[in-house]
């Protein structure tokens, strides 16, 4: 099996779908002649010409809603914010548009585009370019939020985010666009709206989403090699519609629960995991569900601060063992 | 009466690709105002002008009533006043031809040809209305006659518009997208970032703004450091024009013209028609911000009524011919709101339908007490 990264995962998706379908174009600031901020459209223009590569002038919010205007004619744009801090400049046609339309015209007009954007901190890019702030649009029906954290994943959300016919924000992570997984040759479009169980344990579930997944992978794989703890990571996969029904079988299984968030805690993504949790898991846990989310300021460009307000490998870890150690099951 | 103000300024019809930079002459002027001189509309148009704009007239009287009857619930904006300026549009539309409006868009709805029941039955909430009860008085919606939404957002149909022409631009298809907003929406990003986009890719869409001389309470004075708003397209290299939005003939005339030139072309334009709203903002608003100047303005300028004149005066129709018209409007207008009265609510069954076009996985159908497991 193909060993690749999570860009050009993304790349070799994009370039596939469009040459399946005349309907999907790209639309975005520098995607076309810049080849992306971060590369993942690198080449497509030379490929597919500028009707298909769309570069925009810096109008997030006309060039967002231009993709919903042509979305809403059966086109299938695929429209690149250039990260999710922009994101913010385009809310009114995400949310009050995008999101709104199917519904508010008594399903008569879909909108089948895709806002890739990626997320993250932890580049120094200080506090408007670091959010995660991907909570803003999983609180909204009429989106759906996927997050993907390995390679496959992305290749397989990004197939089912451009087939389907509602708009797609498709969360990426600064952080993970150089990270590798394996990929198979032939991928199948996954299915939005469910987690997967990524790693099977026993002891304690880790449930967390885009790169706190991957952080949550390293840590419990650790945490067998090094204590024999087995720990199972739920996945979250998709923001909207989230799949309450898989991570609340996990921790009725392993009575307690851990959630890794890039984004800040309170109100956060989090937030929402332990209510379902407490609403269906209630009887099982035997201890409190821990957070492990970001300090709650905007955050700092000086390294030792970013570092310190950040979620890492080393703050799932402790919550980790503080956890097991209140149930019991750690000295 | 027309003023333009850009330097290529298109004719009527259309050659080809013309580049926007193009010096081309000028098109024909019409003869508009007080001298009653129609200019080659026969007398049929003339006289379904004034069909449509009572028609629009006698509803939104009647939607006023239904407000006030609590048959109708929300916002409530009214055309009243636009009628001329709404019939011009329209009429220079095919019904292929595609149409976004703001929240103030019952009469763009008949106009586009929508019948009067399904709008009145949006209105009062049921199933047969246009957005089977869901959108309301701002949020109409019809695939077969091209009206792609009216929107309550201010601003927010202008780049979806412009998506749209993207997508004929893309397609090769020869619709031309229309874009209705208002005077005090021309301060809103979203207006400058969609003329700049659909001026740089050439796109066939016609923005129209409707100057009724007032965003709510505020004037355009007072709102717009270039109160000439047409002038406003001069930025984007757009050709721009304004016209008596008062005067069905002179409206339909410039947006027949420039909706042309936007299909043989594909370039976009900005039209402003300057008119009057009779009423407040909306039905709740009694406009107490109002100078007595303004109102007996609006009065003396009432579309309808001096449409009627000029017809009598021209002999397209004689009295009885127009009482004969106001009468049917009235009756279509109170056998609309019979249809909508006499149609189902939707059932609340219904209520998780539209949440997504493609069914997905965990998809939340609970009701507000409903435990979430």
């Amino acid at each position: 099996m193909a060993v690749i990264t999570y860009r050009q995962a993304l790349h070799d998706t994009l370039r596939e779908e469009m040459l399946a379908d005349e309907d999907v174009f790209l639309i975005g600031e520098e995607i076309g002649v810049f080849e992306g901020s971060y590369k993942i459209t690198a080449g497509l223009l030379d490929e597919f010409g500028e009707k298909r590569v769309r570069d925009t002038p810096i109008a997030e919010e006309g060039f967002i809603g231009a993709a919903v205007g042509a979305a809403m004619q059966g086109l299938r744009p695929v429209a690149e914010l250039m990260t999710i801090n922009f994101s913010l400049i385009a809310l009114d046609q995400i949310v009050n548009h995008a999101a709104k339309i199917y519904g508010m015209f008594g399903g008569q007009c879909s909108v089948p585009m895709v806002m890739r954007t990626p997320g993250g901190g932890g580049q120094q890019l200080g506090a408007t370019h670091s959010q995660n702030i991907e909570l803003y649009y999983a609180f909204v029906p009429g989106l759906k939020v996927v997050a993907p954290s390995t390679p496959a994943d992305a290749k397989a959300l990004l197939r089912a985010s451009i087939a389907d016919n509602d708009p797609v924000l498709f969360l990426e992570n600064l952080a993970l666009y150089n990270t590798k997984g394996e990929v198979p040759e032939t991928v199948e479009p996954a299915e939005i709206g469910k987690a997967a169980v990524s790693r099977p344990g026993n002891d304690i579930t880790i449930i967390g989403y885009s790169r706190m997944a991957t952080v949550a992978h390293q840590v419990a794989d650790k945490l067998e090699d090094e204590e024999g703890i087995s720990a199972e990571v739920v996945d979250l996969r998709s923001l909207r519609p989230l799949d309450r029904e898989t991570l609340v079988e996990s921790v009725r299984k392993t009575n307690c629960a851990v959630i890794a968030e890039d984004d800040w805690l309170t109100y956060g993504i989090g937030a929402e995991i332990a209510a379902s949790i407490s609403d269906g898991a209630f009887d099982s846990l035997d201890a409190p569900v821990r957070r492990v989310a970001a300090a709650e300021v905007p955050l700092p460009y000086a390294k030792p601060l970013e570092r310190a307000a950040l979620p890492s490998a080393e703050s799932l870890t402790t919550a980790v063992h503080e956890t097991l150690e209140a149930v019991g099951r750690r000295r | 009466m027309a003023e333009t103000a850009t330097r290529s300024k298109p004719a009527s019809g259309g050659a080809g690709k013309t580049r926007r930079n193009g010096t081309r002459s000028s098109g024909k002027r019409v003869q508009t105002g007080a001298n009653n001189v129609f200019s080659g509309e026969s007398p049929d148009t003339l006289r379904d002008y004034f069909r449509q704009m009572t028609l629009i007239r006698r509803f939104e009287e009647r939607a006023a009533q239904g407000y006030t009857q609590a048959k109708i619930g929300g916002y409530c904006h009214l055309n009243l006043g636009e009628e001329a300026t709404v019939v011009g549009l329209m009429s220079a539309l095919r019904r292929s031809d595609y149409l976004f409006t703001n929240y103030r868009e019952h009469g763009y709805a008949l106009a586009k040809g929508i019948e009067p029941g399904r709008v009145m039955a949006e209105l009062y909430g049921r199933t047969s209305g246009t957005s089977k009860g869901w959108g309301g008085s701002m949020h109409m919606f019809d695939v077969d006659s091209g009206l792609l939404g009216g929107y309550g957002i201010v601003g927010g149909q202008i780049p979806l518009a412009t998506g749209a022409a993207l997508a004929i631009d893309y397609r090769g298809g020869d619709q031309v997208v229309m874009c209705q907003l208002g005077d005090g929406t021309t301060n809103i990003g979203a207006f400058h970032e969609s003329l700049n986009i659909a001026a740089l890719w050439n796109l066939p869409v016609i923005f129209v703004v409707v100057n009724n001389q007032l965003g709510m309470g505020t004037t355009v004075e007072k709102s717009s450091a270039e109160s000439e708003l047409y002038k406003r397209a001069v930025a984007y290299r757009m050709h721009g024009e304004r016209v008596d939005g008062n005067d069905v003939t002179a409206v339909n005339e410039a947006a027949s013209r420039l909706v042309e030139h936007a299909r043989a072309t594909g370039e976009p334009a900005l039209l402003e028609t300057v008119s009057h709203r009779l009423k407040g903002h909306s039905v709740v608003d009694p406009s107490k911000y109002r100078s007595q100047e303004s109102v007996d303005a609006a009065r003396a300028a009432d579309p309808v009524a001096t449409f009627r004149a000029r017809l009598i005066d021209s002999g397209v129709l004689d009295e009885d011919g127009a009482a004969e018209i106001e009468r049917q409007a009235q009756a279509d207008a109170d056998a609309a709101v019979a249809f909508a009265d006499d149609s189902p609510h939707p059932d609340v069954s219904t209520l998780f339908d539209y949440t997504y076009a493609t069914p997905v996985a965990n998809d939340s159908r609970r009701l507000p007490a409903d435990p979430v497991f």
